[in-house]
């Protein structure tokens, strides 16, 4: 176990140890242990996207919205502020 | 669930039974301090405010003092006060009156003729609450009866992955057992209010997630800060969190996923049986546990990433960490370890579980290591600086 999901329906897991590049990814999912390859080096508690997410597509942690994707990120690439925005959706909301 | 805890006249149960020597303002605090040194079983604490505040700073100060006094783990209190401050005394009475109708004396230092006679008259009020209170029994109570305040303060990132998720579980077993969970701390909910205000039981709870969270960045905006532009920090970022939504998502963590169904003012008075609700608190962990601790709570549960001391004089604040780092190296200040939930080794429904049977046995009586040090923290909430 090198990894962690929070929430069953997110799409980014947390490194719960430094990953290298092509290291077997391992975490929990509902009690099942999910295996992927890391597609870069995962700093330690940084979020790496555990399927496929296209540009524009929201990311997911806690469940919920945490940004939106700009560009494509492939499984086991690192998810950070090089290729996701803040939704905004909180100020969307109140408008 | 049960536990044993002490019935007081105003119809409210508290887990502990003590003395409060309430210092009315700056001027009386170090009095307060050589008063409770003299009477086993009494608290105090250091009261920065009371004086020289314009009037919404003092109603927040007045706010807390009344809360503190009438915070069902308070037999009774002494009110001392130097005489010549804002917070007057009749006022502090008349607020702590319109809370409860608990023991309560008063000494006012000038006009008892200085340091040295107002400590005598107050250690003898004292003496005589302190033997009355340990005559109470205490009786069993359904947990329906705790509020229980949440707060997260030296975050790391194992806050939001492991203690914050914990103690959502443990607030959502409250709530289900008919109890009261307190979601605090605004200022951290700037980015996230949107999935808070859908939690909202009504439109009215809703509209007012926002109202607070929108005050707190004007205020902010009053001195020039605009909490977004530098949310996450540069900190924040190089240790995973990529927007503020994440960040305020591992805060808000804290209160489960309950519905949301009242929320109150600083220090305001809470309810029994209300589920989970929120408090306008900053994000200050003493200032906002010290507002929990008035509106009511008898148990307040923190976590800490790097490992807080906090404590309170009115509430026992139990510790949690999910960083296992800090749970080892820190054993004397942390309570809780929600370290397994991270590597695998247990689920957040057996964490929530545990730390709910932990909050159930500090309520017992078994003493967390805050009060085990004697840590008695407040700082109270204010908007301006001295007058």
């Amino acid at each position: 176990m090198n990894a962690m999901i929070i929430d069953p329906k997110d799409n980014v897991a947390v490194a719960i140890e430094p990953i290298a590049a092509g290291d077997t990814v391992t975490y929990l999912a509902q009690g099942e242990s999910v295996t992927l390859t890391a597609a870069q080096d995962i700093t330690i508690y940084h979020k790496l996207a555990t399927r496929a997410i296209a540009q524009g597509e929201p990311v997911v942690k806690y469940g919920e919205h945490i940004g939106i994707a700009t560009a494509p990120i492939a499984a086991g690439a690192h998810v950070h502020v090089h290729n996701v925005v803040s939704p905004q959706e909180d100020r969307q909301a109140k408008e | 669930m049960t536990f044993y805890g002490y019935r007081r006249p105003d119809g409210r149960v508290g887990v502990r039974n003590k003395i409060l020597i309430l210092p009315a303002s700056v001027c009386a605090s170090d009095t307060t301090r050589i008063i409770s040194q003299q009477v086993e079983g009494s608290v105090t604490f250091n009261n920065q405010q009371g004086c020289s505040q314009v009037g919404p700073d003092q109603q927040l100060t007045m706010d807390v003092m009344a809360g503190y006094a009438a915070n069902p783990n308070i037999y009774g209190t002494v009110v001392v006060s130097l005489g010549c401050e804002n917070c007057q005394m009749d006022l502090v009475v008349k607020a702590i009156q319109e809370r409860t109708n608990k023991p309560l004396e008063q000494v006012i230092i000038q006009e008892a003729g200085g340091t040295l006679k107002a400590v005598e008259i107050a250690v003898r009020y004292a003496r005589q609450m302190a033997a009355e209170a340990s005559l109470l029994q205490k009786e069993e109570f359904p947990i329906s009866e705790l509020i229980v305040g949440t707060e997260c303060g030296g975050s790391d990132p194992t806050s939001g992955l492991a203690a914050n998720p914990a103690i959502g579980a443990m607030s959502d077993l409250l709530v289900e057992a008919g109890g009261t969970s307190i979601l605090s701390e605004t200022s951290e909910f700037i980015g996230a209010e949107h999935i808070l205000a859908r939690r909202a039981v009504s439109k009215e709870v809703h509209d007012r997630i926002y109202e607070i969270t929108s005050n707190f960045e004007k205020h902010f905006h009053l001195v020039g800060e605009d909490v977004r532009a530098g949310n996450p920090s540069p900190g924040n970022k190089a240790g995973g969190i990529t927007t503020l939504e994440e960040k305020s998502l591992g805060c808000i963590h804290k209160g489960g996923h309950s519905p949301i169904s009242a929320v109150y003012d600083y220090g305001k008075q809470v309810e029994s049986k209300q589920g989970l609700v929120i408090m306008d608190t900053p994000g200050n962990d003493p200032a906002s546990v010290a507002a929990m601790a008035a509106g009511g709570a008898q148990i307040v549960v923190f976590s800490s990433g790097r490992g807080s001391p906090v404590g309170s004089p009115i509430v026992p604040v139990v510790k949690i960490t999910g960083n296992k780092l800090t749970f080892a190296k820190m054993e004397d200040n942390i309570d809780f370890n929600a370290a397994p939930l991270i590597y695998g080794e247990k689920t957040v429904e057996q964490l929530g579980q545990e730390l709910l049977q932990m909050v159930v046995e500090t309520a017992c009586g078994k003493q967390t290591k805050a009060e085990a040090l004697g840590f008695t923290e407040t700082a109270i909430a204010r908007l301006c600086n001295y007058v």
